[in-house]
């Protein structure tokens, strides 16, 4: 089974609001509302930790939940996160984009 | 503004969250506007370090709107190692500019920086028009230009006309203009006193007619979302409401450091070279102050029966002499929609009869 790493795509504005993730897509304003789960795994995705160990650090640990359901959830959530352009998902560790 | 947006507010409002922060980098202008509302000397803009020390305050404040703009923020030489930094911070970047210095590279560099909204102001379709407004021939050409590179680089921008005297028969022209370059029109027909509290300013704005005209034109698009809401009449939550976000989920920060609750809202409220950010919006006398009103204390408005729906703009108000007072340019506007005076024009109408008895 490969790693699945995570980073923020840099098309986006981010702000944590009580625990929550607000994001706005740059290119189209499109704006989410993140909830706590999804927010802890956004906030923790810096492109070089697998996203296996994200959710047990910041997901099974603090919401005391079943490992592998909360895996398979989480990768859901980072695929539709990925196909709406606020993260950036590959099977490798992404590089830091610069402008 | 979507459910989200509004959402977002409504929680940083009740949190006591900055979420929204004007930020002018510079007061200097390579324009002359004849009915700006700043003094364009430097009196000692705060630095690069400066500014972003106020970013990271900012954005562990919770900031996430940050409007940049002066002046013309162009004229910074720094200006883009200050966006680079704020949307590395993930800060939600709107640029207002009058672009005569954006070029081909300039909007490449914007786009790539991930500006979100670029804004910028044209007072005139015609070049006669627009630069007497502004004192620098070419400058309608030049921003123009500089749009077209803009959308070009797939940017957005609105286009922002203000309406005044000079202006009154542009509007439509503009608005042409801004559908064939791709960009969003807003309209604001009201002249803002000078921030040193001078009222000459005012003269130029359009006559009552004129401004009932341009109100109720259905042309304009989204003109009533823009000004004003219908008054629906006053309930217990209309009485209850607060004016607007300034103080509230929104604020101001000058090239000096200076907090006011809004750029049209010029209440001193501290200084950030002096006082850390948050501190200064959670604990200053001034904005604890506006934060308080409702429009039940506002002794002449709360009467109105425009109240409930009202546009009433409190930094307006405060420099017609009361935060808690009418805003004139407002209560003509709902005047203007709707034909039914305000409890201010009321009021002065009587004095004034009054006065000729």
């Amino acid at each position: 089974m490969s790693e699945k790493y995570i980073k923020p795509s840099r098309n986006i504005a981010s702000r944590m609001l009580a625990g929550e993730m607000v994001v706005m897509l740059v290119k189209d304003s499109r704006v989410f509302s993140l909830n706590a789960t999804a927010s802890a795994i956004v906030n923790a995705a810096d492109g070089s930790t697998p996203l296996r160990e994200i959710v047990a650090r910041r997901v099974v640990d603090e919401f005391e939940v079943d490992a592998e359901e909360a895996y398979q959830d989480a990768l859901a959530l980072v695929e539709s996160l990925a196909q709406e352009g606020i993260l950036l998902l590959a099977d490798h560790p992404i590089e830091q984009e610069s402008v | 503004m979507s459910s989200i947006l509004e959402n977002v507010n409504a929680r940083a409002i009740a949190l006591g969250i900055p979420l929204s922060v004007h930020l002018d980098v510079t007061w200097r202008c390579n324009e002359r506007c004849v009915h700006c509302y700043l003094d364009h000397d430097d009196l000692g803009e705060m630095t690069y370090d400066e500014i972003e020390g106020l970013l990271i305050q900012m954005a562990e404040a919770g900031v996430f709107f940050l409007t940049i703009s002066g002046g013309e923020p162009l004229l910074r030489k720094d200006l883009f190692a200050i966006i680079r930094r704020a949307r590395e911070m993930t800060f939600n970047v709107k640029l207002k500019t009058n672009a005569i210095l954006i070029r081909e590279p300039e909007a490449a560099l914007i786009r790539d920086l991930g500006v979100e909204t670029v804004q910028v102001s044209i007072y005139s379709h015609r070049p006669e028009v627009h630069d007497e407004i502004t004192k620098v021939k070419g400058s309608l050409n030049r921003s123009l230009d500089a749009i077209r590179f803009m959308v070009s680089q797939g940017l957005k921008v609105t286009i922002a006309n203000v309406v005044m005297k000079q202006t009154r028969f542009d509007y439509s022209g503009v608005q042409k203009l801004a559908a064939e370059l791709g960009t969003t029109f807003t309209i604001d027909p009201t002249i803002t006193p000078h921030i040193n509290g001078d009222r000459s300013l005012l003269r130029l704005n359009i006559d009552r007619n004129d401004l009932r005209e341009i109100m109720n034109d259905k042309t304009v698009s989204n003109a009533e979302d823009q000004f004003i809401a219908v008054a629906p009449g006053a309930g217990e939550d209309a009485m209850d409401s607060i004016p607007c976000s300034a103080g509230h989920s929104a604020c101001y920060v000058s090239p000096y450091g200076d907090v006011y609750p809004c750029v049209q809202f010029p209440l001193p409220s501290g200084n950030v070279r002096r006082q850390k950010f948050i501190d200064i919006w959670k604990y200053s006398p001034q904005l604890e102050e506006v934060r308080s009103i409702r429009s039940r204390d506002l002794p002449v408005c709360s009467s109105c029966s425009h109240v409930a729906g009202c546009s009433r703009c409190p930094g307006l108000a405060y420099m017609e002499g009361s935060m808690r007072g009418p805003s004139t340019a407002d209560c003509e506007k709902s005047f203007a929609l709707t034909g039914i005076p305000s409890a201010n024009m009321l009021l002065k109408a009587a004095a004034a009869a009054k006065s000729i008895v």
